[in-house]
């Protein structure tokens, strides 16, 4: 699978990383950065619900 | 039983996750989204801040693209309100005269915003949807003063957007403080002197008791010592009400919004989610009904779950984020105005800390000032129940 993130989106909640932090951190200001664009298939769970719960709709996945 | 249609009733943030969470959980039957508002779904949170300063267009607030809607293989019945439900049978009316059955129905109608009593004139403003916004933003492009009634959360937020914008802003409320009932006094006090220095004038701490007009038009707010601040635009922001008055002759109960057992269920096949739904919280062992964008979706993702058969109680961690002017503050599980508050990383002066609500010996809640990471990384300190302490929502 590829995730995007849209920085300029982001508000800094940290939900993402709450539910995968391998593929999530924050920088010092609270804004996400991507630690794997392409995460293994077994992390798929995980992912898809960093980017339904993210609340700037910041996270994007396909395939 | 595993559902084979489902009947979502609000078409916002709580709704459409909902709809979207069954579908990626595997759900394949029939699913309804039915919303009183004419548009598609949107996000309110960029309503206070960017929509109103003209920083973002109302499209950049729809939720989805078309596109993305139309794959969720959802019917959107938009602009026809749900007027009555039939708990037993699962049938919801609506004001076309629609008669939608389900096997599941689940509540999102989320809240309407509250009014000064007896206030049609113009110029009087309250924000919770986007025509709201558009609005209020037009009266402030054509305004000089603005008065905000409401110190919380979303008075907080329009009175900084409204200053950021030029305007001669003034904040009223009947609390000393602004968010004190959120906040607490120690970060309360922070906030009145972020918006003391970027020049909103505070007169807190009295009720308004009325609004003044000329011509049908606002003048002013009228304050309990009978002061008079004058106006050329009035916000009110004195909080919302459930959106209940549908499910009034229902039979469920409702207090606070539509009650729930701790799985957000409200009766067989009917379940509520986001700012409308009061569920018990099994952890805190108390009735909890959130008003953040952050619970929408995830109650919404547990309610999925839960008409599919998981029967997991939701037992989140309360959090909600408020921007105003350059503070971002980040504020996760429950504060509270009683609770002993220390700063355990940064400093205020810099305008960068984190700080530890406490309350009987155990962590309540983390505070973030523009430290989001730090405030994150320190809500795994926040402890279980403290019965004493009643639930807080912003
Ligand atoms: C201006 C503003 C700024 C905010 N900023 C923040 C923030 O910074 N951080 C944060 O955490 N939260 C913020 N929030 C709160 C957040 O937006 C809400 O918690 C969230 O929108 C709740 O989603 P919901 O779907 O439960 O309810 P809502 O978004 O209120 O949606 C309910 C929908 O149901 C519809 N409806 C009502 N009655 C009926 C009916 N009878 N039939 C059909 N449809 C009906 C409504 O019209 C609405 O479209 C903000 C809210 C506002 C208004
Ligand atoms: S969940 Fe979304 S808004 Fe929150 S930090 Fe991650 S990307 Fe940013």
């Amino acid at each position: 699978m590829k995730v995007t993130l849209d920085q300029d989106k982001c508000v800094a909640s940290g939900q993402c990383v709450v539910a995968a932090d391998d593929v999530f951190d924050q920088d010092d200001d609270g804004i996400a950065v991507l630690l794997d664009p392409t995460p293994p298939s077994d992390r798929a769970e995980d992912v898809e619900q960093a980017a339904a719960v993210c609340p700037a709709l910041a996270i994007r996945i396909q395939g | 039983m595993t559902p084979s249609r489902v009947l979502v009733v609000g078409a916002s943030a709580a709704g459409l996750a909902t709809a979207e969470a069954l579908r990626r959980k595997g759900y394949r039957g029939t699913l309804t989204l039915l919303g009183d508002e004419p548009h598609p779904p949107y996000d309110r949170p960029p309503l206070s801040k960017q929509v109103l300063a003209g920083s973002r267009t109302p499209d950049t607030t729809r939720l989805r693209t078309p596109e993305v809607l139309a794959a969720l293989d959802a019917e959107l019945l938009l602009g026809d309100p749900a007027v009555h439900l039939d708990p037993r049978t699962r049938t919801v009316r609506t004001a076309s005269g629609r008669e939608l059955g389900a096997d599941a129905v689940v509540v999102a109608t989320g809240l309407r915003a509250r009014n000064l009593p007896g206030t049609d004139a113009e110029g009087v403003h309250v924000l919770r949807t986007l025509d709201d916004a558009l609005a209020l933003r037009s009266g402030l492009l054509a305004a000089r003063r603005l008065v905000v009634v409401g110190e919380g959360v979303l008075g907080c937020e329009i009175a900084a957007t409204a200053r950021s914008m030029g305007l001669d802003v003034t904040l009223a409320g009947p609390r000393p403080g602004p968010m004190l009932a959120q906040f607490g006094p120690v970060v309360s006090e922070l906030l009145a002197a972020l918006h003391t220095a970027n020049g909103v004038h505070l007169r807190l701490g009295h009720a308004v008791t009325g609004l003044t007009t000329a011509e049908g038009r606002v003048t002013g707010v009228r304050l309990d010592t009978d002061e008079v601040l004058p106006a050329d635009v009035v916000a009110v922001a004195i909080g919302g009400d459930p959106a209940t008055g549908w499910l009034a002759d229902s039979g469920l109960r409702i207090e606070n919004g539509l009650v729930c057992d701790a799985r957000c269920r409200a009766a067989e096949g009917v379940y509520a989610v986001g700012d409308v739904a009061s569920w018990h919280h099994e952890l805190f062992d108390a009735p909890m009904r959130l008003e953040n964008r952050t619970n929408a979706t995830e109650q919404a993702v547990a309610v999925a779950a839960n008409i599919l058969g998981a029967d997991l109680p939701y037992v989140p961690v309360p959090y909600f984020w408020t921007d105003q002017f350059d503070a971002r503050i980040q504020a996760h599980g429950r504060l509270g105005p009683d609770a002993g508050v220390t700063v355990v990383e940064g400093d205020p002066e810099t305008g960068r800390f984190v700080a530890r609500y406490e309350r009987d010996g155990r962590v309540t809640g983390v505070l973030g000032w523009s430290m989001p990471k730090q405030a994150r990384l320190r809500r795994q300190e926040i402890g279980g129940p403290v019965p004493s302490l009643e639930p807080s929502a912003p």
